[in-house]
């Protein structure tokens, strides 16, 4: 069985139904980008899977818990997994480290050393031991997602979900955090990302997904998907984002 | 000469009641702030419960005026059996009426923290209660604290109400003066003075404890 299984999702806010039946499965390790139109339902999707959003119908399971049923407690499957937000999201007023301590004191109440070693091990995973007496203000966007990244990494996640993890970002600060997750990414961990860093995909996807209106279009590794995808919804997206990357077109 | 040689005569009287003012409005603050800290969750994470009548006990105490109030819990409450010293009925009345306006304070307060905040504490598996705690509440105590501010220095003027009641404070040792000398200008002035000079310092301690706390690279 798939280490992450969506079966047909349904979710939105109020009567604006975001998707429309999503199903996906993810294997342990199998690193999935997902990319799609704003409003397609990428973030919900991410949402969906721990449960930020409420689904409406359909089942998740993960690592064999299904996280959509009402006896689980969302908050174990929470501690086992890592979500990175576009706006970073740390606490403004704690210091870097306490930052990545408070998850590890409170919620999974470890010992101070303890806590303090995954806390310090995880800052220089990202390169941010330095600053971690700063306060999140102080940093650019580019430390602070990858104080964020730190912060999800230091709970030992056995997934990781990245909800455009670069899309707030000045363009020279994008590299820094996605050097990062290619780290991140050769060390085995299972990821979901929404990214639309299609050179990022490339080299670290296993599978990429296509998303439009809430549903599923296509999917298939990054070769195919990237430079021949079979549906035309697919090709008219990928011409949209990577017409604003070249200087001039051919 | 004569006039600020009188002044100066009669302040250390005045000052005896300095002590009974600060006292009225520390603990009366004291009770509307710890009111206050209860309601705002609970508006929060027990909306539907909770919600109707913590807006309804907040209009009722902001729309009636103070002194209404204070003379209703003073005089009206013990015909329900109800009897307050004229202390503890001052704290009480000014405390009550404090919360009212401290739950909307820290309900402005609370809004201007982005949902976003919430949602990453979630996602760390943190649970309502931990949320409060650590991420909701230092924040939201941090935007509150230049109203909380002018709270606190609201309430040391309003607490003059209290004289009316029989509290010897500030005010009512003024009361007295006059009615001994005579010289309603002269002692008002200097009641008025000592009131000033109160409230000054304590705005202006509380802004160095507002600085001390503020959020590091917070612009604003």
């Amino acid at each position: 069985m798939a280490f992450l299984k969506v079966e047909k999702l349904v979710a939105g806010y109020g009567k604006n139904i975001v998707l429309r039946g999503i199903s996906l499965n993810v294997q342990e390790g199998e690193k999935v980008v997902i990319i799609g139109p704003s409003g397609s339902g990428k973030s919900t999707l991410l949402k969906c899977i721990v449960r930020l959003v409420e689904p409406i119908s359909g089942k998740i399971f993960l690592g064999g818990l299904e996280v959509t049923s009402k006896n689980v407690d969302i908050r174990k499957v929470r501690q086992m997994t890592g979500f990175v937000f576009q706006n970073y999201n740390l606490f403004p007023h704690m210091t870097v480290l306490k930052n990545v301590l408070l998850p590890l004191l409170v919620v999974k109440k470890l010992p101070k050393e303890l806590a303090y070693k995954k806390a310090i091990s995880a800052l220089e995973k990202v390169g941010m031991l330095e600053f971690k007496d700063a306060y999140p203000l102080q940093l650019s966007g580019g430390q602070q997602q990858r104080v964020a990244i730190a912060r999800a990494l230091a709970l030992d996640p056995t997934l990781m979900l990245l909800d455009e993890p670069t899309s707030a970002l000045d363009p020279e600060l994008v590299d820094e955090v996605l050097d990062i997750l290619r780290e991140i990414a050769k060390q085995g961990m299972t990821l979901l990302i929404v990214t639309h860093e299609l050179d990022f995909a490339e080299d670290v996807a296993d599978r990429i997904v296509f998303i439009e209106d809430g549903k599923i279009v296509e999917e298939g590794g990054p070769e195919e998907m990237l430079y021949d995808p079979e549906k035309e919804r697919t090709k008219a997206f990928l011409r949209r984002i990577l017409r604003k990357r070249l200087v001039k077109p051919a | 000469m004569d006039f600020i040689f009188f002044i100066v005569k009669i302040l250390p009287f005045l000052l005896q009641g300095l002590w009974m003012t600060v006292y009225v409005s520390f603990l009366s603050f004291l009770l509307g702030f710890s009111l206050a800290i209860i309601m705002t969750p609970l508006r929060t994470f027990a909306k539907d419960l909770a919600g109707p009548p913590i807006t309804t006990y907040v209009e009722l105490f902001r729309g009636t005026p103070v002194l209404v109030q204070l003379l209703f819990i003073y005089f009206g409450l013990p015909s329900l059996g109800i009897k307050l010293d004229p202390v503890t009925a001052g704290i009480v009345a000014l405390g009550l009426n404090s919360a009212a306006y401290q739950a909307e304070i820290f309900r402005s307060a609370l809004k201007a923290i982005p949902d976003e905040q919430i949602l990453a504490a979630e996602s760390l598996g943190m649970s309502n209660a931990q949320i409060y705690k650590y991420v909701i509440l230092p924040q939201t105590l941090r935007v509150a604290t230049p109203s909380l501010i002018n709270e606190i220095v609201a309430l040391i003027k309003e607490s003059s109400l209290v004289s009316i009641i029989g509290v010897v404070e500030l005010t009512r040792r003024g009361e007295y003066l006059v009615a001994i000398t005579f010289k309603p200008l002269e002692v008002y002035m200097a009641v008025a003075l000592v009131y000033f000079i109160v409230c000054y310092t304590t705005s202006r301690l509380a802004r160095v404890v507002e600085k001390k706390y503020k959020i590091p690279g917070y612009k604003g």
